[in-house]
């Protein structure tokens, strides 16, 4: 035998900052906290959610009341004033006569619902069934994640794309296409990090205890899989509206009576090459905004939940 | 080795009858094939003779089989607008696509490859730190929307490049190319640009990461330790393993990039088949939306096979576990 | 006499991290003439990578050499610049890597990694570049070398590749040779025929060596000097046999067992009990003081590295020297 030098692991250092009694929560916000970038996007985020809810009382006109419409006020430019004398348009008008501020205000209320709501409802399938597919495991653990991985190497467009051509063009059916895109990220995640859940012991406990399955799933297994499933909706949000955005801007999302961002920067488009770019810019911007707000709070969210997920 | 592939084939297979399946039902289960297949403006005795001859009082798995059996024929109906067959009509703007795919992909792979590299080998640069914003907002803005801005800044304002259409043509092979003449390459530059965003993001997000794991790695201070210059330790020993993820990574890419020029072709009226589709969606000329449909999902799943093939080729290890 | 060929006078390389200052060599001196073996063993963390690093010029950010001289035949090599250090690494100083799973690159073939390091130093034709690489891996027991340069480093086993690993070590024959434990992960048999290779080398040619290592026997076997690391620093250095057989440091003494000799190997090591201390913040003072039998009072104070007997140091205030001076 040789004398080899023993070799005992290194005691972590420890951390005289973690020492105060912090509860998570509390935690949480001031690691969020930490970047400022984040939140900037919270706040600027917070502005265009206040906007979008409030757009009926706050916005300069209806732009869907085509009575106060004017055919003579369209295409005029930022700051310019209507016929009557009576209103500023800040923002300009659209070849309606629309103005630009309230129309943006109003398709900012529609982007967000569709895409936030289209989020909510995928989360609420994918989640479902990949906690199905943790628990259950086996066969159907298989077949759901076969779906998940055909599903996942097809690239949004087309698969939102087949699911239009398939059931025709409106607004419900976007939302469709919607889910149908982005529930299997949510599947994916909490597959993943339910089976690693189970196998901790609270689980093992409530089976012991022979609770029903449902409620290990629901009670238990569910609010351990939420920090991601948080960090990965807030990402799909983002991604929902500008996948919206692009679908109307196609013309297969939609109504043309009640547009969104996307439909309005597709209104603009034509305009835009006589140099008259407010009609798409503005919306643009304000779908930008709205977009990279959401991506810098979940780039944040992920980094402070899910350690693991760093970049 | 052979094993290998015949199992990927096998997989392949496998997929495109699976999607055939998806696109079928999509057709004739959720929505109605009599108004999908038939023009809506026949009359009745039309429409009668076409649901005996399209066989639609057969039962369903009876209707699979020859749709499958056309399809595999080629026949995958004939366009109500065109009055042409709807694969010749997808096969003849698939050069125009095509194009514009590859131009993207090498695109993606010139600018993103050097960013990239320059942002692992310096993470702490103000530039590295500019090139990463640029790769997150790469990620996060619509394609439509950079579309947009480019046409406004290069062609409105200042008047550089046109916006629309794929320019003067070069025919060869039966085929229009544009990438041949200036005029078709000053056409070609946007739509290109615009389509590769999202992958240049990609290949500096994969390059970068894939640098600065190497960088760590022991056979990189090896091949220092060796006393081989900065540069041969760069472009031979750290950039020979990125490439392999990243040439993968594009490579599988190329399907989604097909795929996503079809808003990239709306917005600069590109004549290739992703302007087709959306055309043929708007005034539901569904026999287009069926092949097209199945010819991207038939070339989607040929580029996986190729790239997984190429990929095992590259990658040593890879190449020999397969023998 | 001329300079020996490796003269390292208090190195110390510290890592500045977001955690603190790690000084995984602080304060390490030792010298390696023509043709000798130095050993030099610790435990894991003691810092034996760190310092042959620094010997290489190869320290990366956050980690910088702070102080001391590293002194090869003369010439203080922390003072040269990047790119005449580079003109020395694997010409006239090489280094064989502790891993040898993770020393070569998977994507190339092991001639081109050969072969550019030959031409990294000389400028000959690729061929006869080719037919030196062959002649080293030959050197090292290869086995159909010509075969085995078109193989790529997946296709051989561990002990195969550090054998490459060596042979591109070997390639311009250097005149000092860092190996960081380069036999752990060779079977027992290979083991041998390296080391009696490396010992036949180092005598023909006068290459000057460092084996950094965990397992005494071999030091015991093949070195000419030894020196014993600890959190970051020398704690004893002198004549191999001389320490192993009487050592006079408490870690040294700890290390070789219960029993301080070597005839009576095979008996299982004792452990020293307690932690290797976190190089984060070493408190003032000997670092071993909380795992000293012998530690007292004034081992508060920092110890020096002293002569305590002809040509034996030993950094503590209360060194096995009765028992050293017995014999
Ligand atoms: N890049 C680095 N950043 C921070 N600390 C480092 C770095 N590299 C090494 N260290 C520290 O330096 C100390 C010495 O490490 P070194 O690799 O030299 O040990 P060693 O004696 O070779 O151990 P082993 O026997 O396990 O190889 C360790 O505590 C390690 O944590
Ligand atoms: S100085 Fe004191 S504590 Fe340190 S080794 Fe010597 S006796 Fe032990
Ligand atoms: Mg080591």
């Amino acid at each position: 035998m040789s004398a080899v030098v023993g070799t005992p692991p290194v005691a972590p250092a420890k951390d005289p900052a973690k020492d105060k009694v912090e509860t998570p929560f509390q935690r949480f916000v001031s690691e969020f906290a930490e970047s400022k970038l984040a939140l900037f996007g919270l706040a600027v985020f917070t502005v265009i959610a206040l906007v979008a809810i409030l757009a009926p009382w706050i916005s300069p006109q209806n732009p869907y009341d085509l009575a106060v419409l004017d055919i003579m006020d369209g295409r005029l430019e930022p700051g310019s004033r209507n016929g009557d004398d009576t209103m500023t348009f800040w923002l300009g008008t659209d070849d309606q006569g629309r103005d630009m501020l309230s129309g943006i205000m109003y398709g900012l209320r529609i982007s967000l619902t569709v895409g936030a709501g289209s989020a909510f409802i995928a989360c609420m399938v994918g989640a479902s069934l990949g906690l199905l597919a943790a628990y259950a495991g086996g066969k159907t653990d298989s077949a759901i994640m076969r779906v998940v991985d055909l599903q996942l190497s097809f690239p949004s467009i087309l698969v939102a794309l087949m699911i239009l051509a398939f059931l025709g063009k409106s607004i419900t059916n976007v939302v469709i296409a919607i889910v149908v895109v982005e529930w299997a990220y949510y599947a994916r995640t909490v597959r993943g990090t339910a089976l690693v859940e189970r196998r901790r012991e609270y689980i093992e406990a409530a089976e012991c205890l022979a609770l029903p399955k449902r409620r290990i799933l629901f009670g238990h297994l569910l609010p351990n899989c939420l920090p991601p499933l948080i960090v990965i909706g807030t990402m799909q949000v983002a991604r929902a509206i500008a996948l919206e955005a692009t679908l109307s801007f196609l013309g297969l999302g939609v109504p043309i009576t009640e547009p969104s961002l996307g439909l309005l920067i597709a209104n603009g488009y034509e305009y835009m090459l006589s140099g008259k770019y407010w009609i798409s810019f503005y919306p643009g911007i304000a779908l930008l905004v709205t977009i990279v707000s959401i991506n810098l709070v979940g780039d944040q969210l992920r980094d402070v939940l899910n350690p693991r997920l760093k970049k | 080795m052979s094993v290998y592939l015949l199992r990927r084939l096998i997989q392949a297979v496998g997929v495109v009858l699976a999607m055939s399946l998806i696109v079928f039902i999509g057709v004739f289960a959720i929505g109605d094939p009599v108004e999908i297949l038939i023009s809506p403006d026949a009359d009745q005795m039309e429409r009668e003779r076409a649901i005996k001859a399209l066989g639609l009082d057969l039962p369903l798995w009876q209707q699979y089989a020859i749709f499958l059996g056309k399809a595999l024929q080629g026949d995958l109906g004939r366009s109500f607008v065109f009055n042409e067959p709807a694969l010749t009509l997808i096969l003849q703007r698939m050069p125009a696509t095509l194009e514009l795919a590859f131009a993207a992909t090498f695109g993606a792979i010139l600018i993103g490859l050097p960013l990239g590299l320059y942002a692992g080998l310096r993470p702490n640069s103000v530039g590295s730190k500019a090139i990463m914003a640029g790769s997150i907002l790469g990620f996060s803005l619509p394609t439509f929307w950079v579309g947009l801005m480019l046409i406004m800044v290069f062609a409105v304002q200042l008047g550089w490049l046109p916006s629309t259409g794929r320019g003067e043509t070069v025919t060869i092979l039966g085929m229009r190319w544009s990438f041949l003449t200036a005029d078709g390459i000053s056409h070609l530059i946007m739509p290109a640009l615009n389509l590769a965003l999202f992958k240049i993001s990609l290949v500096i997000r994969l390059t970068r990461a894939g640098v600065r794991e190497t960088m760590l790695m022991d056979y990189v201070k090896f091949a220092r330790a060796k006393g081989l210059s900065p540069f041969r330790v760069t472009f031979v020993h750290v950039f020979k393993n990125i490439l392999i993820p990243v040439v993968t990574v594009t490579g599988l890419e190329f399907g989604s990039t097909i795929a996503f020029s079809v808003v990239t072709e709306s917005i600069f009226a590109w004549p290739g088949m992703g302007k087709l589709i959306i055309d043929s969606i708007n005034v539901l000329d569904r026999p287009v939306i069926v092949a097209y449909l199945m010819i991207v999902v038939l070339m989607f799943i040929t580029i996986n096979l190729i790239v997984d093939l190429t990929y095992s080729v590259l990658d040593p290890r890879v190449r020999l576990e397969g023998k | 006499m001329s300079a020996p060929t490796l003269e390292v006078r208090n190195l110390c390389t510290h890592f500045f991290t977001r955690a603190g200052v790690v000084k995984a060599v602080d304060d390490v001196s030792f010298t390696v003439d023509r043709g000798k073996v130095l050993g030099l063993v610790g435990e894991s963390g003691s810092g034996k990578t760190v310092t042959g690093f620094s010997i290489m010029g190869l320290v990366d950010a956050p980690g910088r050499i702070v102080s001391g001289s590293i002194l090869f035949q003369g010439k203080d090599l922390a003072t040269l610049s990047e790119e005449e250090m580079r003109h020395l690494r694997g010409n006239r100083i090489a280094m064989i890597f502790q891993d040898p799973m993770m020393t070569l690159n998977p994507v190339l073939r092991i001639d081109t990694q050969m072969i550019e390091t030959v031409l990294a130093h000389e400028k000959v034709s690729e061929d006869e570049a080719r037919q030196r690489s062959r002649d080293a891996l030959g050197m090292v027991g290869i086995p159909s070398p010509d075969e085995r340069l078109k193989s790529y480093p997946h296709q051989f086993s561990g002990g195969m590749r550090q054998r490459v690993a060596i042979a591109i070590a070997l390639l311009h024959r250097p005149e000092l040779i860092v190996a960081d434990e380069p036999t752990t992960a060779l079977d027992v048999t290979i083991q041998g025929q390296i080391l009696a290779e490396v010992q036949k080398l180092c005598a023909t040619t006068g290459t000057a060596m460092i084996w950094i290592t965990h397992d005494l026997s071999v030091v015991a076997g093949l070195a000419d000097d030894i020196a014993v690391m600890y959190a970051g620093k020398v704690v004893e250095y002198g004549d191999v046999g001389e320490v192993l057989d009487k050592p006079l440091h408490p870690y040294t003494h700890g290390l070789i067992g219960s029993v301080p000799s070597r005839n009576k190997r095979g008996e299982p090591l004792r452990q020293i009990p307690g932690m290797t201390p976190s190089l984060l913040n070493l408190p003032e003072g000997c670092a071993f003081r909380a795992r000293c039998p012998r530690a007292q009072a004034d081992c508060v104070q920092r110890p020096e590295l002293r002569e305590w007997l002809p040509a034996r140091l030993a950094r503590c205030h209360h060194p096995h020297r009765e028992e050293a001076a017995a014999a």
